[in-house]
């Protein structure tokens, strides 16, 4: 018996350049200006050896093969800056920078350290590489019981998409139990995956591992079409993002909705539970992938609005230029890479200008910031006092549960 | 062309909580998952960084066990040229010689220059598969190996010692490694060349000899590890924690 072996290397060719082209809009490539301006927005277009708009006109030169040479792929956040700013509409981030990566990927040119994380989610089903058995062990923490649809055998009226550091990481764990309680509070008919819950793959596949990210959404879809439920919510822009926008285009169509989008609707209902706890300033970080990806910016407003005593401020960046937090397209994996290349970790920037507009609490709507702008309350003098939270935090703190 | 081989086997994965069998000596099996053997996945990788230097055809053999099929793909998609599952092995580990043994078989039908193995796995007490293996087929065997270059009917070899000595030495083949380390870490493979090879490439069955349970040390009892009460907590506020550290580490003559 023979195998085929596949070629470990092979650099970027013109292929590349033509599958671009098949992707929607991709053909838009052809129509840019070489105006810089994705180069000019990518917050670490400055230690990139081939920022998007260089990337494109190498591209164009056919000067190819020398873009693998360059680790530099791996600094791009996936945070849909360049995307927003182009004159032109190219779907810098969608097309180029992730196939990009899929291509360094395929090449056998990944930082070690997003290696385990990839290795982790095909093993464990998580980036963590926490067991897969204890997805739903946060659940055990509450006094009252979680569902878990495969033990309840019954039609629910939301299946909550939990995530991945929602699940497991010990300070966005918090988050998961503070939604967990909000739920029960409002008399929600809500269910889990629990065990059968896989990591929804969309920071895989930002990170360039397509095929992973198809191997954990057949999964995640197999198990989501043997229940019963009106509608996906979740607290993770990225599931979010996942379920809403990449499943579709495998055949897996399921509606989801952001938590910020389903508590507005039960506005009502939560605002009668709300009391006044302090007069905190709070300035709000869109995350990249509810705000500029799938443009939900009023729907955590108007939550922190709702809550009595707090003034809601604005930070210089905000809404379609909010600055991702660091931890996008792989980010959460390549710290360290990252430190080497840039020597700023753009949460410390982030949580700087949390400080100049005064906030008292930076609050969030995304399990990846939480520990990360919490570190970089840390790091950053004048931001030791900002506390950050989660949306689903002021509104449990608001309220007597 | 050199031909390689590496032996490759599963573990139970110790991010899972182990259980206990009923029989108090074994873990149970009904809980455990399993993962490549640590030091196995570095010997595919040095097979496989010799095999990209100089050339070489490389045969990875491994025992049946759940996932073993997944792995052996995995290693396709690395490089490998030939995959090899031995059937007949059971849910019992098999003692080091016996199993060594039914490779001996298979591999005198490869006729390697070259044999490599994970110098140990967590759930090998004895360590001495390659050895045994080795000893059936008349050939060295050297442990500790991290780093190996092919020459003209020998290689060079790097062996670790305790205390950060390395010893390169210079080993005729064909011969028996167990490695430490590869020289660079395992590589990330694509899930897409893996489901590739699930499509394109196939895997030998060949059947286990007389692979027996009994003749490896015996162990009389197998336990999760027990909280002890030796440990003191230095209760207080951060400075009486300091002063009652500092004096603690006084009195043991360290400060």
């Amino acid at each position: 018996m023979a195998v085929n072996v596949i070629p470990q290397q092979q650099p970027f060719t013109a292929e590349f350049k033509e599958s671009l082209l098949k992707i929607p809009e991709g053909d838009r490539i052809l129509s840019c200006l070489q105006c810089a301006c994705c180069s000019g927005a990518c917050p670490f277009g400055f230690a990139m050896d081939f920022p998007p708009g260089r990337m494109i006109a190498w591209m164009r030169a056919g000067i190819l093969d020398e873009m693998l040479k360059s680790d530099s792929i791996w600094m791009c956040v996936s945070c849909y800056a360049c995307t927003e700013v182009c004159p032109k509409d190219i779907p810098i981030t969608l097309a180029l920078m992730t196939r990009a990566k899929e291509e360094a990927l395929l090449a056998g040119n990944v930082p070690a350290e997003l290696q385990s994380a990839l290795e982790f989610s095909q093993q464990y089903s998580n980036p963590l590489g926490e067991s897969s058995r204890k997805r739903a062990a946060w659940a055990e923490e509450l006094d009252f019981e979680v569902p878990i649809v495969r033990k309840e055998k019954r039609p629910f009226d939301v299946l909550w998409f939990v995530g991945d550091y929602a699940s497991y990481h010990p300070r966005v764990k918090e988050i998961t139990k503070a939604f967990a309680k909000l739920l029960h509070k409002l008399g929600i008919d809500f269910c889990i995956l629990g065990p059968d819950e896989h990591s929804d793959g969309d920071s895989q596949r930002l990170a360039g591992e397509r095929g992973l990210f198809e191997m954990l959404a057949e999964k995640n879809a197999k198990m989501l079409s043997r229940c019963e439920f009106n509608e996906i919510i979740t607290t993770d822009p990225h599931a979010y993002n996942a379920l809403k926008n990449e499943y579709p285009q495998l055949g897996f169509e399921f509606p989801v909705r952001h938590y910020t989008e389903f508590l507005v609707d039960n506005l009502e209902k939560i605002s009668s539970l709300l009391k006044e706890n302090g007069k905190p300033k709070v300035a709000y970080h869109d995350p990249c992938y509810l705000g500029r990806v799938n443009k939900i910016y009023d729907a955590p407003r108007q939550l922190i609005e709702a809550i009595p005593g707090i003034e809601l401020i604005e930070m210089d960046h905000n809404k379609t230029t909010s600055l991702c937090c660091g931890g996008g397209g792989g980010g959460m994996w390549l710290d360290g890479f990252r430190w080497e290349k840039a020597e700023s970790r753009l949460s410390e920037w982030r949580v700087k200008e949390a400080a100049a507009v005064k906030a008292d609490i930076l609050a969030v709507a995304c399990p990846y910031e939480p520990p990360r702008f919490e570190d970089a309350t840390k790091a950053i003098a004048g931001a030791e006092n900002i506390v950050v939270k989660d949306i689903i935090e002021l509104l449990v703190d608001a309220m007597d549960i | 062309m050199t031909e390689i081989v590496v032996i490759s086997r599963l573990v139970p994965d110790l991010v899972e909580e182990l259980e206990i069998a009923s029989n108090g000596t074994a873990l149970d099996r009904a809980w455990l998952r399993l993962i490549i053997n640590e030091f196995d996945n570095h010997a595919i990788e040095q097979a496989i960084l010799i095999k990209e230097k100089v050339g070489a055809n490389v045969t990875i053999i491994s025992p049946e066990a759940e996932g073993v099929e997944d792995m052996l793909f995995t290693t396709a998609a690395k490089g490998a040229d030939k995959l090899i599952k031995i059937t007949g092995v059971g849910d019992e580990k098999p003692t080091n010689l016996s199993l060594a043994e039914t490779l001996a078989e298979i591999i005198k039908e490869i006729n390697p220059d070259l044999i490599l193995n994970g110098v140990q796995a967590h759930d090998d007490i004895t360590g001495d598969l390659a050895p045994q293996l080795a000893d059936l087929l008349g050939m060295p065997y050297v442990g500790y190996i991290s780093g190996v270059e092919l020459g003209d009917g020998k290689v060079t070899a790097f062996k670790e010692y305790p205390g950060g000595v390395l010893a390169e030495m210079e080993i005729t083949l064909p011969a028996v490694l167990g490695i430490q380390a590869s020289e660079e870490p395992p590589r990330y493979v694509a899930i897409s060349k893996v489901r590739q090879m699930m499509s394109t490439a196939s895997i030998d069955e060949l059947p286990a000899g007389d692979l027996k349970i009994d003749g490896d040390a015996p162990i009389d009892r197998m336990y999760l590890p027990e909280a002890a009460e030796r440990a003191e907590m230095l209760e207080g506020s951060e400075e009486e924690v300091a002063e009652k550290l500092t004096s603690l580490l006084q009195d043991l003559g360290l400060l």
